[in-house]
């Protein structure tokens, strides 16, 4: 197989608040001979948040991120869901609109840059699935995560809207997604099938109505729990930072203790290939996996 | 079997307000044809299976917005979405359920009275001074009505509605459709109450702020209206107008803004401190704590930088169209 190569952006969450996501997805890509170019000049996405305020500034700076992919002449690859769907709703709309993308180079000539649209942007779950293979991945397994049961937790932002997250995450079905549970079988984990693993955890509201997020959370955590789960994967920070960090309050508010190990994606994978955990940074997630590594 | 019939197993879900205490499930066993919408087979479960099975339909032209259910929990319009097009997601046992089976009254009918109460919450007509005996055509432009952006094809299915978590776990909040609606005459160039819909919009716990951009009403809508898209519009012309309140919500999406201008990615503890403002920001210490045990938090002194800064802080001077 001919060494693959991405520009990586990393989103701010894995320079911050998950250390630990940055450390598993560069130690995976080193196990698995993927060379990972690290966008430094990227700024934030602005989380979805931004364009709320100001849409034109936050497509300037999205298209601005995607021109140095461009540049090194490589695909765009996203390790946080909603760095993922700003990103490709920012391309899906330069692409498409040509007196858009001219008004948004106007700006983004005057620092030198301009948008072509050559990079494709997808996000680093898909990267595994489509262009490396699982197949490739499972004859690496060296420390099978055999009668673990692991819940798939998608995250919002990977699958909906489809008509636009098509184009990259491989037709996964947004009613029905399967790239996760197939990575957990591939890993020779118990793939948990439920409800929840497509809904959406309440990051996006947390500041606001703490109630709605901790109800979201822990509707998708029990359901998760109740179907037997013993740990919980996502490829999603933002995700994470609810599950992982907030047990606490969303077991308030569900009344029942929700209590169950989160992993990253690329965490689970390095387990797998039997990475040392330090350089997975497990020591970084708040709930532990109890695992004898 | 030819390729053009499928046997199906069809679970559907069965519930009389009046006479049974809990919802049940019935099987029946189908060939269906590759043509066959969901409605055909509804109709086919009452004329050849059970007389007194229920639902809503009218027009069968995707218009009316009666017929909407759940296939899977896949929300459908039972006149416009091909039963093999979910086989070829679901496979071949389908389970039929009304939009949301709490509120089901008999079968696939359920009692949208919540969905309306948000609907006509948002002044959902044209308030404008219009001469009554006009002396010439009340024309607005083809530019002015592409401002709707085709908010006005919504058919108040309630597909959105029924989708939305957020109107799930919180029952104030006023959900994707009546807020396109909202959007649909906050868009027309002659409403004359585009600020008093805003005001009561922004409200904390009921209004545009309580989004949670989970996406589900833009994968739902039969008409592919982007209900979310909608939303932000609605966000975005409480700056134009300069109508913004200064809430938490408010303050956390502009905050990202003067947080890209300074690092170029965003100091996730200075933006929370900006939102919740100085006292508000204490409440978050038990989770800052826990977090920092963990090596979660990044401290000022290291906060660290986009590479080229000087570009996003130019690009932020010179793009930037809202004020707040």
């Amino acid at each position: 197989m001919e060494k693959l190569k991405y520009a990586l952006y990393t989103g701010c969450t894995a320079r911050e608040s998950t250390p630990e996501l940055l450390m598993s997805t560069m130690a995976i890509a080193d196990k698995l001979g993927i060379e990972i170019v690290l966008l430094d000049e990227a700024s934030c996405c602005g989380a979805s948040h931004l364009q709320d305020f100001d849409d034109m500034l936050s497509l300037v700076l999205n298209a601005r991120n995607i021109c140095y992919a461009e540049k090194l002449g490589l695909p765009m690859v996203t390790i946080c869901n909603t760095c993922q769907l700003n990103t490709a709703m920012a391309k899906d709309r330069l692409d498409s609109d040509p007196e858009l993308k001219a008004k948004v180079n106007e700006k983004l000539a005057e620092v030198g840059l301009e948008y072509k649209g050559t990079s494709e942007v997808k996000h680093f779950l898909y990267a595994l699935q489509d262009d490396y293979g699982y197949e490739n991945i499972a004859s690496q397994v060296t420390n099978p995560m055999s009668d673990i049961n692991i819940a798939s937790f998608y995250g919002c932002h990977n699958i909906r809207p489809s008509h636009l997250q098509n184009k990259s995450n491989g037709g996964e079905n947004a009613y029905r997604p399967v790239s996760l549970d197939n990575l957990v079988t591939a890993l020779g984990g118990n793939a948990v099938d439920y409800e929840s693993k497509s809904k959406c955890c309440g990051f996006h509201v947390e500041l606001q109505n703490p109630t709605t997020a901790n109800k979201l959370s822990a509707t998708a955590m029990l359901d998760a729990i109740d179907q037997n789960a013993d740990m919980m994967v996502t490829p999603c920070p933002l995700c994470h930072l609810r599950m992982d960090v907030q047990q606490h309050n969303i077991s308030k508010e569900a009344g029942r203790p929700v209590d169950i190990a989160v992993l990253h994606l690329p965490q689970m994978v390095g387990i797998a290939l039997g990475i040392d955990p330090k350089e997975l940074g497990l020591h970084h997630n708040v709930t532990q996996t109890g695992l004898d590594l | 079997m030819s390729i053009d019939t499928k046997k199906l197993t069809l679970k559907v879900f069965r519930f009389n307000k009046d006479t049974d205490y809990l919802p049940y499930y019935d099987t029946v066993e189908m060939e269906v044809s590759k043509d066959e919408l969901v409605l055909d087979i509804m109709n086919r479960i009452k004329w050849e299976h059970d007389g007194s099975f229920s639902y809503r339909r009218s027009c069968r032209h995707g218009i009316c917005g009666s017929c909407a259910i759940k296939v899977n929990k896949k929300p459908t319009l039972a006149c416009k979405d091909r039963v093999f097009d979910l086989v070829d997601i679901f496979g071949e046992e389908l389970v039929l359920e009304p939009q949301d089976i709490k509120r089901a009254y008999k079968d696939m009918i359920i009692d949208k009275e919540n969905f309306w109460t948000k609907y006509n919450s948002v002044q959902p007509y044209l308030v404008a001074d219009i001469d009554e005996h006009p002396e010439a055509e009340n024309i607005v432009s083809q530019e002015d009505a592409e401002l709707l952006d085709e908010a006005d094809y919504c058919i108040q299915c309630g597909s959105c509605f029924y989708a939305c978590p957020a109107v799930e776990v919180n029952p104030e909040y006023t959900g994707p459709a009546a807020l396109v609606k909202a959007w649909r005459f906050n868009s027309d160039v002659r409403d004359t109450a585009v600020n008093s819909r805003l005001d009561s919009l922004q409200q904390l716990g009921s209004g545009i702020w309580d989004c949670v951009k989970c996406n589900e009403c833009a994968e739902a809508c039969p008409k592919e209206l982007n209900p979310i898209d909608k939303i932000t519009k609605l966000h975005q012309q409480t700056f134009q107008n300069e109508r913004s309140l200064k809430n938490v919500a408010v303050r956390h999406a502009v905050g990202f803004k003067w947080s890209i201008k300074k690092h170029g990615i965003l100091d996730e503890g200075e933006l929370v401190r900006y939102s919740e403002g100085n006292i508000g920001v204490m409440k978050h210490i038990p989770e800052a704590i826990a977090m920092y045990k963990r090596g979660k938090i990044v401290m000022p002194w290291n906060m660290p930088k986009s590479k080229n800064l000087d570009e996003i802080k130019k690009l932020v001077e010179i793009s930037s169209t809202a004020r707040y």
